[in-house]
Parts: C-alpha cells; sequence; structure tokens
C-alpha cells in the first residue's frame, strides 16, 4: 500500500518533469526545423525558378535569332537568287559560319514545292502543301514546328518565314540542327539528378531528357500546372521521392522549358541540419530523461527515509506517551489503593492485637486466627511494596531541565553519602574541575547516577578505602568519573553490569536496578555511562554528560 | 581525625565577655562568630550558617527569651544554649520548656561549656542526619530501588 | 499508668481509631483527632510527648502549618510524620522545620515504633535537663 504510493509518487513527477522539460524543447526543435525547411525549401525553389526562367529565355533568344535570321536572309533576296544553288550555298555557309547551327536549308514555292535545298539530305523537289504547317507558314508568316522524325528519320523541327515578293510569295524553310539546340536546353542539368528539357502543349518531350524517357516521347507532366509566369510544382516520383519541377513557357513555340530536381538532392544540407538537430534533442531527451529518473528516484528514497524516520519517531513518541500515561494511570490506581490499604493494614494490626487478649487466648482456633492473620498480613506487604514501586515509578517519569552544577551536586550527593562512607571507614577524595558549565539538565536524575555509582563504590569497598571522585570537562561533555579501591568485578560478570536484578550485594541490600537504571537515565540524556575495571584494584565508572548550555534568561 | 569545627554564634552585650569568650572557643577549634544584640543575632543567622548559639538571656532591648523564639520560629534546627546570671534559673527552665538545648550559668565554666557545644552540635547533627537519609531514601525511591 | 503519651491526627477516621487502639493496647495514652485545628485545641489543653501528624489533610490546616503551630504551642512535641509518595518533599521540609522525622504510609509499627521510641528519647533527655535544672534551682533556694 505506502509502497505503491511512492511508486504512484514517482510516476507523477516523471512524468509532469518530463512533460514540462520535453515539450519546449521539442516544440523548439520542430518550430526552427520547419521554420527552416521552410526557408530552405523557398529558396532552392526561387534557384530553381530563377534558373528554368533564364534558360528559357537564352532558348527564346536563340530562336529568336534563328528567326531573324532567316527573315533577313529572305528579305533581301530574291527567289531567283536562292535558287541559284551556288548563291544559297555561299548564303548558307555564311550563315552557319556566323554561328547559325542550321542543319540545311530549302526554298518552297507557293505551291509546297522544295524548289532549292542546302543540306546533308536528298530532299529537292519535295513538295510539302500537304504538310500541316505549310497552310501554317503562310496564314501567320512564321512557324516553329514542334520536333518529328519527317523524311530523313532523326528529330528535328524546322523554322520556316514567308516572303511576299512582289505577287509572288514564297517560304524559307530551316533546319535548327538539334544537338546544338538540345546542348543548349541541357547546359541547364546541374548536379546529380538535375534535368533540363523541353516538352510541348501537350507534354511530348522536344529534346531529349537525361532521365525519363526519349525524345518524342511523353512526359508525365502536366503541362496544364504551369502558369504564365514560371511555375515551380512538386511530384512524387516512385523511385526519387519528391521531384521538383520547374517550368517557363517559352514565348515563340508553346514549349515549356523544365528543369527538374530531385528535392532530396537540393536538401540534403537541410537534412543533415535536420539531422544533426535530431540527434542533439535526443540526446539531451536522453539528459532529461536519465536526470529525470535518478533525481526522482533519489528524492523519493529520501522522502521515504525521511517518512520512515518521521514514523519511527512517532511510534518511539507514541510509545514513550504510553508509558508516560501508564505510569500515571498506575500511579493514580496505586494512590487509590494505597488509602484504604493504611486502614486496612492497621485493622489486621488490630485483630492481631486483640488476640493477645485472656479470653482469646482460650479459643480452639487461635493458632488458624494467627497463621491467617500472619498470612493476610505477608500478602497486605506483597501489596504495599507493589504500591509503592508503582508510585515510586511514576514519580520518576517526569523529567525536567533546570540549571546544574555538576559539582554542586557531586558535593551534595557526597554529602548525603559521607556518614555511611565515614562509619565504614572510607575517604571519599574529590578533584572537581573549576571550569565545569553550569548544564540544563534535570539535577534530581543526575544525582540519583551519582548516588548509585558511589552507594555501589562504598558497598564494593565494605570496609577501609578509598573513592576518589573526579570532575574535568571537554569540549562537548562532563566527564566524572568515580574509582574505587574495592576487589573490582570478576571477568565473568562484566558484561553484566547494566543488566537489570544483576547485583552482586545481599539479597536484602540491593536490587540489582540502580546500574540499570543509572545506564537508562544516561542513555536518555544523551550521555554514557562506562565501566572499567582495575584487576583487583578497584573499579572506575565513567559518566559523560553532553552539554547544553541553558537557555539565557 | 580532625575535629570538625562547630560553627558557633556568641551573642551578649558585653563586648569584652564575647571577645574573651571568642579567644578561648577559637583556641579549641571552633568557628566563632558574634553578636551584641538579640537583632544582630537574628540577622547574622540569616545570613551565616550556624550551629549553636550561645545568647545571653539579659541584654538590653530583644531580651534573650524574645529572640530565643525568634530563633526556634525561624531557624529550627539551630541549637541554642543560653547564658543567665545568678538567680535566673527560671527564665533558663522557661527557655529550656520553648526548645532551648541547655543553659549555663555565669561566669560559666569552660569545660562546662565545650560539653554543652558538642551535645548540642550533637544534636542538631542527629537531625541533619535524619533528614540526609530521608532525602537520600527519597531519591532511591525515584530510581526504583525501594 | 502510661509510659508516655502520643497524639494520632489524621482525617482517615478508620486509621485513627484503629491505631489509637492499638497503642492504647501498648499501654501507651493514646488520643485520637481528625484535623489540624483538632489537634491544636487538644495541645492547648494538655501535653503530649510524640504527634503523629499526617501531612496531607484535605481541607482546613494542611500537615506543615499544623506542624508550625504545634511547635509553637508546645516547643518541646516531637512531631513524627506521616506521608504519602506524593509528599515526601514536604516532609523533609517538615523535617527542617523540625519535625523529628517521617514515616511513610501505609505504615507499619515495626517502621514507626522505633522513630517513636528515638523521639521520646530525645524528649526524655531533654525534659531531664529541664528537671535538673529545676532541681538545682530549688536547692539553691533552700
Amino acid at each position: 500500500m505506502k509502497t505503491s504510493l511512492y511508486i504512484n509518487l514517482q510516476r507523477k513527477i516523471i512524468l509532469i518533469v518530463l512533460v514540462v522539460s520535453l515539450a519546449p524543447l521539442i516544440l523548439l526543435g520542430g518550430t526552427i526545423y520547419y521554420q527552416f525547411a521552410g526557408m530552405y525549401k523557398d529558396k532552392i525553389e526561387e534557384q530553381i525558378r530563377y534558373r528554368a526562367k533564364a534558360q528559357a529565355e537564352a532558348v527564346d533568344v536563340f530562336l529568336k535569332e534563328r528567326i531573324t535570321l532567316l527573315n533577313t536572309v529572305a528579305c533581301t533576296h530574291t527567289l531567283s537568287e536562292l535558287t541559284d544553288e551556288q548563291h544559297l550555298s555561299e548564303i548558307f555557309s555564311v550563315m552557319n559560319s556566323k554561328g547559325g547551327a542550321f542543319v540545311d536549308l530549302g526554298i518552297i514555292n507557293n505551291n509546297g514545292q522544295q524548289v532549292a535545298y542546302m543540306g546533308p539530305y536528298d530532299l529537292l523537289g519535295l513538295n510539302y502543301y500537304q504538310q500541316p504547317w505549310f497552310g501554317e507558314v503562310v496564314s501567320k508568316g512564321i512557324y516553329i514546328s514542334d520536333v518529328y522524325f519527317g523524311y530523313r528519320q532523326l528529330p528535328h523541327f524546322i523554322i520556316a518565314v514567308l516572303r511576299q515578293e512582289n505577287q509572288n510569295t514564297w517560304i524559307m524553310r530551316a533546319t535548327i540542327d538539334p544537338d546544338v539546340f538540345c546542348a543548349i536546353v541541357r547546359s541547364a542539368q546541374v548536379g546529380k539528378t538535375g534535368d533540363a528539357y523541353i516538352v510541348n502543349k501537350a507534354g511530348v518531350y522536344q529534346t531529349q531528357p537525361r532521365f525519363d524517357g526519349e525524345i518524342l516521347s511523353k512526359s508525365h507532366l502536366d503541362t496544364a500546372l504551369f502558369g504564365r509566369e514560371a511555375t515551380v510544382i512538386e511530384q512524387k516520383d516512385g523511385q526519387k521521392g519528391e521531384v521538383l519541377y520547374a517550368g517557363y513557357w517559352l514565348k515563340t513555340p508553346r514549349w515549356l522549358l523544365v528543369i527538374s530536381q530531385e528535392a532530396a538532392e537540393e536538401m540534403s544540407g537541410l537534412l543533415v541540419t535536420r539531422n544533426v538537430e535530431i540527434v542533439i534533442i535526443v540526446l539531451g531527451l536522453l539528459a532529461i530523461i536519465m536526470t529525470t529518473v535518478f533525481m526522482t528516484r533519489l528524492f523519493v528514497r529520501r522522502l521515504k527515509e525521511a517518512d520512515n524516520k518521521i514514523n519511527a519517531m512517532n511510534a518511539q513518541l507514541m510509545h514513550s506517551d504510553k508509558l508516560a500515561a501508564l505510569g500515571k494511570m498506575g500511579a493514580s490506581v496505586a494512590h487509590e489503593i494505597n488509602n484504604p490499604l493504611v486502614v486496612v493494614m492497621q485493622k489486621i494490626g488490630w485483630m492481631e492485637d486483640l488476640l493477645e487478649e485472656e479470653d482469646i487466648q482460650k479459643t480452639k482456633n487461635l493458632e488458624e486466627y494467627k497463621i491467617t492473620i500472619s498470612k493476610i498480613d505477608h500478602h497486605l506487604d506483597r501489596i504495599r511494596k507493589v504500591v509503592h514501586n508503582m508510585l515510586g515509578y511514576a514519580r520518576r517519569m517526569e523529567p525536567r531541565l533546570e540549571k546544574v552544577d555538576i559539582n554542586e551536586t557531586l558535593n551534595q550527593t557526597i554529602d548525603l553519602l559521607e556518614n555511611y562512607a565515614r562509619i565504614n571507614n572510607i575517604d571519599i577524595q574529590t578533584d572537581l574541575a573549576s571550569d565545569v558549565p553550569i548544564i540544563a539538565n534535570d539535577q534530581a536524575q543526575l544525582q540519583q547516577v551519582f548516588l548509585n555509582l558511589i552507594s555501589n563504590a562504598i558497598d564494593a569497598i565494605s570496609k577501609d578505602g578509598l573513592i576518589e571522585i573526579e570532575s574535568r570537562s571537554t569540549d562537548s561533555h562532563i566527564v566524572v568519573t568515580i574509582s574505587d579501591d574495592g576487589p573490582g568485578i570478576p571477568k565473568d560478570q562484566q558484561k553484566k553490569v547494566f543488566e537489570p536484578f544483576f547485583t552482586t550485594k545481599e539479597t536484602e541490600k540491593g536490587t540489582g536496578l540502580g546500574l540499570w537504571i543509572s545506564y537508562d537515565i544516561m542513555e536518555k540524556m544523551g550521555g554514557t555511562i562506562m565501566f572499567e575495571n582495575k584487576e583487583g584494584k578497584g573499579s572506575t565508572f565513567t559518566v559523560k554528560i553532553p552539554i547544553v548550555l541553558p537557555e539565557k534568561e | 581525625m580532625v575535629k570538625i569545627p562547630t560553627r558557633v554564634l556568641l551573642v551578649d552585650d558585653e563586648k569584652d565577655f564575647v571577645e574573651m569568650l571568642s579567644l578561648r572557643l577559637q583556641e579549641a577549634g571552633e568557628k566563632i562568630s558574634a553578636a551584641y544584640s538579640g537583632k544582630e543575632c537574628l540577622d547574622t543567622l540569616e545570613k551565616t550558617n550556624i550551629d549553636v548559639v550561645v545568647l545571653d538571656i539579659k541584654m538590653p532591648g530583644m531580651d534573650g527569651m524574645e529572640t530565643l523564639g525568634e530563633i526556634r520560629k525561624r531557624f529550627p534546627l539551630v541549637e541554642v544554649i543560653m547564658l543567665t546570671g545568678h538567680g535566673s534559673t527560671e527564665t533558663a527552665v522557661e527557655g529550656m520548656k520553648s526548645g532551648a538545648f541547655d543553659y549555663l550559668m555565669k561566669p560559666a565554666d569552660f569545660d562546662d561549656l565545650t560539653a554543652k557545644l558538642e551535645g548540642a552540635r550533637k544534636r542538631k547533627d542527629e537531625q541533619e542526619e535524619r533528614i540526609r537519609k530521608a532525602e537520600a531514601t527519597l531519591l532511591l525511591r525515584k530510581g526504583g530501588n525501594i | 499508668m502510661e509510659l508516655f503519651s502520643i497524639l494520632v491526627v489524621d482525617d482517615e477516621e478508620d486509621f485513627v481509631e484503629t491505631l489509637v487502639n492499638r497503642l492504647k493496647k501498648r499501654t501507651i495514652d493514646a488520643v485520637g483527632v481528625l484535623s489540624g485545628e483538632d489537634a491544636l485545641e487538644l495541645l492547648g489543653k494538655r501535653e503530649f510527648d510524640v504527634v503523629i501528624l499526617d501531612i496531607k489533610m484535605p481541607g482546613g490546616m494542611d500537615g506543615i502549618e499544623t506542624l508550625k503551630e504545634i511547635k509553637k504551642i508546645q516547643p518541646l512535641a516531637e512531631v513524627i510524620l506521616l506521608t504519602g509518595h506524593a509528599s515526601v518533599e514536604s516532609s523533609i521540609e517538615g523535617m527542617r522545620l523540625g519535625a523529628f522525622d517521617y514515616v511513610l504510609k501505609p505504615i507499619k509499627l515495626e517502621e514507626l515504633f522505633p522513630k517513636v521510641a528515638q523521639a521520646f528519647e530525645k524528649k526524655d533527655v531533654h525534659n531531664q535537663k529541664i528537671r535538673s535544672a529545676k532541681i538545682k534551682q530549688s536547692l539553691r533556694y533552700w
């Protein structure tokens, strides 16, 4: 019952302390982490968004330059000039020498017939009239195709511009070197997982991505998610986990430049920070938990010990209270018995006296009367002794503190016994230190102890001898020694000296309670009483009384 | 054995007599105090421990009988030996009836005086011894030694 | 002819009566009274050698007061105090006031008599002295 109480208390304290100390720590750690993570992510997004935008602009510039170049060539030349193979070849080489990145160049008349062609493929004379882009160029003046395989069975895209020459319209068409174009796009690829590519509106790859499939295959990006401005979206990808995609729509063709990055890589710095934080927090937690548990256990153990002590003290107090109450009760009972006993004893005595009368002397039962009366007398005597002991005990129950001069007390005690000693020709010599302080103690009880010891010494000597009584003070105690030059106490009896009912005196002379009571008194005072035998030369009793100074009045 | 001195208080209005007697008693090993009137006698008893008072019956002021009464009342354990002049034995008897230990006729024989001092001292010792014994019994009884 | 006279003073009537009877049986001139006041009244009328006085009497005069008065009326009467456990200190005080001794209640005659005898002896010695003083006085006048 009591043990579970302590365990409960221990649990409660641990729980409360842990909650109170851990909650803020975890909360703080979490908050800081999420704030930091948010900022970190924002920064990464910003970065990737910026990269997407910058790359898209670069691609746009590249495409615009090609368009302008084509337009310039178309506008500054006539159809007849351009259909001249020699001339066209010159123009083509000039265009490419200035970083044109054109694979081929073709002139198509308004019937869709390719009338001139410069390039590695044999495409002269092909008719594009049926091709969807043909109509587009005619209606809009400029056209950039999506990437397609076309006649040459290689992924490529074309730029076509329309030229109005008098009444005649014709088209200049050029194929962009896919390697050069792809290289431009790919230059935005960073890190181990970074990717950069272009998809058209339908999400089909326009350049070869680093991962995730082939050119002209369908990507899993939903282009509708990307708005007018540079947009960053986050998608879960089976194996790679979180992937960040930043997309930016190109100006000229409706293409989307995408820069992708696995979050894990970008966040690795953050992850390290997070892990460090987690380690610190976990270590902190462990330290707190261990300290809390340890301290609580210590605390509860101390509490338990203190409780035990208090309980023991209470028990002792209750015990001595009980004894005192018993003593008082015994005393009052004894007192009540004593009063009638006084009368009864006299009455019995009177009856005894009356038996001496002459006429009673003649009764035949005289002897019986005498025996009966003496029996009653004997038992009354027993009652009397019990009552006396009882009353004597009750008187001893109340210790009181007063100012005690040990030397004075010793002198008084010696006075009491001096006559007794003188009769037996025993000399009592004293050597009392003058610096023995006045202490607070129970004088009657101390006198009792001295009386017991000195009278024992006298009895031990029995006749002709010397008793030496000495007092001196140490820092904490007053030491009184009482030595006699009697026969000492036999070795086999030395252990029993302080036991009750131990006596070397004749039965009638001592009860064997004196030393026991003295021992008891000294123990209660917090002092000690010790015994030393001087083989055949008597014995020495040493009494140590703690110095407790009386309160100043 | 060394004699334990009896503490004697001499009370007489005749200074010469007191001084002479003091010297002799001191010579004999007693401890002497002196007073020259009844009042002075009581004051001395108040301050000093005295065993026996040797008291002149005839004194101006508070006379011997009156002083004796006061001594008996206030210091019942102190023994009194009265000094009487010739023809005042009746007063001495009265004094003894009210508790004085004995009387001496002036001029007192010194041996008589010391013998009576001894007797008075003895009677006082006996009473004190009884008291001491009673106290010892009381203490022993407190210790449960009865 | 009685040997000597004893006055017993105690508030317990049965006790006084029985003790007086027992003393009388031993040819002692014993009288019992039940209070300090009665004792003093009787002591005013006649002389007693020994007074056995209870130190604790409820109501009226207590033992110590009675003792002081007895010593005034009859300075030569020896007083033996009867005492219970609680009043041994008072008895010792009584002895300092001139009481001869004390006896613890309940008393046994074996304990009481030696003390009575000693008390009487003390008084008797004193009376002897008074008597011889008186004799000397008579002889002087004669």
